[in-house]
């Protein structure tokens, strides 16, 4: 077998909150736990592998790296106290940082950098919200745009808006 | 009294406002003061923001601790998401200095500073544990006697050795909480599966969200309950919104909503249009 060495890929995911990974000991008691596994091709157990074997390539271009929903069974259970959601987010940080986004991702990160939040305001809900004697619009960022800019900087910031744009 | 700055984030004000209003007056009966943490944003999603970039999501997310932190209160949140995320966030800027001093180098781009010391709240781990549930049933002036699924996702307790709340794997706390109305709290099989929107999982493949949605609403069929109650405005717009499709009918309650009834808030009040599942009380 080939055998690869990454050190950019070990220290990105050290760095990412990912260095755990190795010390998975491949028990699989995060598949057997893994309630997207039961319903998907998707093997946890295999990825922790792979993030060990600094198959990058692979992991960061395969669909399933985005099937985990972060319900945290895997991590509760480990026998290594691997924190495998770390590892997962850590790995799908290398995903987008090298251009492998979803659209319905994109989009609410989008709305995230253009409103403040996940999801948008619309005159449905600013008419239910009076009704029940609430402010139309909430007192968040929505109500103020000095702190929605304040929130803009700091995405910039950290360089969000390269992944957004 | 108990005092929080109340975080609303995005889906209970944007998308189901009368958990929000059930909240505030379910607070307020219960002698919990909320005062508006004004200015705040989301929180950021942990299932897209954090998984695209671990470090912007740190950062937008000490905006809304250092808020906190300059009204001197701890945060009070209404959904696993917000909590997961700021709870998160919190646990790794007031234990890392290292990273504390990074995120503190970008929140001075805006005249803040996050000194590390905001704690973050789950409002049912406040109800149980601040509150209790002797007092709660005591502010129950329209006792309930419903057949309930309780549904705690995910976020609430786990990641359980840090989160320390209740046992992940065989929590009581939320059947407890729902018994105080007067319901009883139904048993049934899988209780703790997740409901399948996290992770960005329900935006990027939502057919196998649903196919863990539907798994659980089996369940809750099954064990006979007439309402589904959440502590999560995130795993009760899954619920609410697939129920069509999969071919059930179950009602979903946030547990403010259910509080809300048992207080004897009136049907407007507890903002049930919002709801595609009809609610029949
Ligand atoms: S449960 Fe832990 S040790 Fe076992 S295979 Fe999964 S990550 Fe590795
Ligand atoms: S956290 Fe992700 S990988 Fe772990 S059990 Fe849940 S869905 Fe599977």
């Amino acid at each position: 077998m080939e055998v690869r060495y990454d050190p950019e890929f070990e220290k990105q995911l050290a760095e990412l909150g990912g260095a755990d990974a190795k010390l998975c000991f491949q028990c699989g008691t995060c598949t057997a736990s893994c309630p997207s596994g039961r319903r998907t091709s998707y093997r946890v157990r295999k990825l922790v592998r792979m993030a060990q074997l600094d198959m990058k390539e692979e992991i960061i271009s395969n669909d399933e790296l985005w099937m985990c929903s972060t319900c945290y069974t895997c991590v509760e259970r480990c026998p290594r106290r691997v924190p495998i959601v770390d590892v997962i987010i850590a790995l799908r940080n290398m995903a987008v940082a090298d251009g492998h986004i979803k659209a319905a991702h994109k989009k609410t990160a989008e709305n995230l950098y253009t409103m403040g939040h996940s999801v948008p305001i619309n005159d449905d809900i600013k008419n239910m919200r009076k009704a029940l004697g609430l402010p139309e619009v909430p007192p968040t960022v929505l109500s103020n745009q000095k702190a929605y800019e304040d929130l803009k900087v700091i995405l910039d910031a950290a360089g969000f808006n390269e992944i957004v744009e | 009294m108990a005092k929080y700055a109340f975080f609303l984030g995005c889906i209970a004000p944007l998308r189901y406002p009368g958990v929000e209003k059930s909240t505030r007056v379910v607070c307020e009966r219960l002698g919990i003061e909320l005062v508006e943490l004004d200015d705040a944003s989301c929180c950021p999603a942990p299932g897209v923001i954090r998984a695209f970039s671990r470090t912007t999501w740190l950062a937008a997310a000490a905006r809304n601790l250092a808020l906190a932190e300059k009204m001197g209160l701890p945060i009070l949140t209404i959904c696993n998401g917000c909590y997961g995320s700021l709870f998160e966030a919190a646990h790794e800027l007031n234990h890392n200095p290292e990273m504390l001093a990074k995120v503190n180098e970008v929140l001075a781009k805006i005249g803040m500073h996050y000194n590390g010391t905001t704690k973050v709240h789950h409002f049912a781990e406040v109800f149980y544990n601040e509150v209790g549930v002797e007092k709660i049933k005591a502010a129950c002036t329209n006792p309930l006697n419903y057949g309930i699924a309780t549904f705690y996702g995910c976020h609430f307790l786990k990641p359980g050795d840090v989160k320390d709340i209740d046992d992940p794997e065989d929590p009581k706390i939320l059947d407890e909480l729902v018994e105080a109305t007067g319901c009883k709290s139904l048993p049934r099989k899988q209780k703790t599966l997740c409901c399948g929107s996290g992770g960005g999982l329900k935006a990027a493949f939502g057919d196998v969200a649903k196919e863990f949605t539907k798994t659980n609403l089996e369940n809750i069929q099954a064990s006979g309950a007439q309402f589904i109650v959440d502590v999560c405005p995130f795993c009760h717009l899954q619920f609410d919104s697939t129920q069509d499709a999969l071919g059930f009918n179950i009602p979903v309650l946030h547990l403010s909503q259910l509080y809300g009834i048992a207080m004897g808030m009136s049907e407007e009040e507890l903002g049930l249009s919002a709801h595609k599942v009809p609610v029949k009380l």
